[in-house]
């Protein structure tokens, strides 16, 4: 068994440098790495690229590392509820690339997966095709979209084990099993970390091998972005 | 009378068909689920990740894993499962979800549909919506049938950027329900109840296609 286990969230973003891209899984503010965003935010570093399905709001997820300027591009599909975000696209600051959500889940999977590009129908006939090439599948005009891949890839589970494996909770699942295998360095943060062992196998979501580093954070917020409910 | 939003909605849950698995958007679509007809088994995927998709939470058993697409808190139902985004989309663009209900801000009598940015103004991006409208087989918008200033949502061409093209097969609104025909043209299959043709008329831009009496809605 191969020990993945790092002491804390410090250690585990040992070597982010300015200028890298880093994938970060999430949907909303649901399973966000919200102890290594912070981290990412203590340390400063700039000019960074940053793949996640959205951009967090204005003072939690990325968006607090918006808020400090610290980030070049976003490759995105959703980025509402995000006032900094749009004042930054919108003047020229920040650099977005907005793609359909279900290609950036195969993109970063097929990133993963040794697979360089691959054909959908999302988003023919719109901005998103411009540059692309276009072929025909079954009578049907798809187009060609490439793989991506990242320095680091950054994602949250509910429980790892030592060897790296990973299961999620619920619908916090989204992108993290995807994003944990496009890293050229995959991070994972636990909300409890136990011996190898301990996990059934048979329940895993995300192998070890595609996971470097793990450790369990210090405090999750898990901060609810609508909270809608109805009356007993 | 124009409908609101709810009455929209309750039409829209007309279309439910049995045993389907059904993706509704954010908005209006959402509140089709309240208003599923009696003895059709439908399950509703979001695309975040869940099918089987339940009610909201009773106040203070509130999850923030569990959500639905537009990030509101949801319960799970039994029988439900849970997937990450991959295999959502699997999903979607493998045509195993039969009928997608949308929003929209502009509808083209070809079907194309606009429903993601207004350049220089609003940006929130696509999200699952490019994906979802390039795949379904039946694609149904809900929505208001003109803007807040009163023009035409059902254009004879979108003047905003496409999120898809030719696919919108049903249209929804306060005042109409709609088809929209291979050929090209909304084709007008009921009024809004003491809703007149003419009015329908008025308020749309793109080519209208009336043929004999047309039926009021029942709702309720």
């Amino acid at each position: 068994m191969i020990n993945k286990v790092v002491a804390n969230v410090e250690e585990a973003l040992d070597g982010v440098q300015d200028g890298m891209t880093f994938m970060l899984g999430g949907f909303g503010l649901c399973g966000i790495p919200e102890n290594s965003i912070a981290e990412l935010v203590k340390k400063g570093i700039n000019g960074i690229t940053c793949i996640s399905n959205n951009a967090g709001v204005d003072d939690f997820g990325l968006g607090l590392l918006l808020q400090q300027k610290q980030i070049k591009k976003m490759i995105s599909s959703y980025v509402g509820e995000n006032d900094e975000f749009e004042r930054q696209m919108l003047s020229g600051e920040l650099e977005v690339d907005l793609i359909p959500q279900g290609s950036l889940a195969e993109r970063c999977r097929a990133g993963g997966a040794g697979i360089p590009a691959f054909f959908t129908p999302a988003g023919y006939g719109t901005e998103v095709a411009e540059g692309k090439e276009i072929r025909e599948f079954n009578g049907k005009p798809h187009i060609l979209e490439s793989a991506l891949t990242a320095d680091f890839a950054i994602v949250k589970a509910w429980k790892g084990d030592t060897a790296g494996n990973l299961i999620y909770k619920a619908t916090a699942k989204n992108f993290n099993p995807m994003m944990a295998m496009a890293g050229k360095i995959t991070i994972a943060e636990v909300e409890e970390l136990v011996p190898a062992g301990e996990l059934d196998p048979n329940q895993i979501h995300t192998p070890g091998i595609f996971v470097q580093r793990i450790f369990q954070g210090e405090r999750f917020e898990k901060r609810i972005e609508q909270r809608t409910v109805r009356q007993k | 009378m124009a409908l609101d939003k709810i009455g929209i909605a309750k039409r829209i849950a007309q279309e439910l068909q049995d045993n389907t698995y059904v993706n509704l958007g954010i908005g209006i679509p959402t509140i089709v689920a309240n208003y599923i007809p009696e003895g059709i088994s439908v399950e509703f995927q979001s695309e975040n990740g869940i099918l089987g998709m339940g009610p909201f939470p009773f106040d203070g058993e509130e999850d923030a894993d569990l959500i639905n697409a537009g990030k509101q808190t949801i319960t799970a139902l039994d029988g439900a499962v849970y997937f990450d985004s991959a295999t959502s989309f699997a999903m979607i663009r493998g045509q195993h979800v039969q009928l997608t209900v949308l929003g929209a801000m502009e509808v083209a009598d070809n079907g194309d549909i606009a429903n993601w940015k207004i350049p220089g103004r609003m940006v929130k991006g696509m999200g699952g919506a490019m994906d979802l409208v390039a795949s379904a087989d039946n694609i149904i918008v809900a929505m208001m049938h003109t803007n807040k200033r009163g023009e035409s949502k059902l254009l004879k061409q979108c003047s905003l950027p496409l999120t898809g093209v030719g696919c919108v097969k049903k249209v929804v609104t306060n005042l109409a329900v709609l088809e929209v025909m291979p050929e090209g043209g909304f084709k007008l299959l009921e009024r809004a109840p003491g809703v007149s043709v003419e009015e329908i008329q008025k308020a749309t831009e793109g080519h209208l296609i009336v043929e004999g009496d047309i039926p009021e809605m029942d709702i309720n």
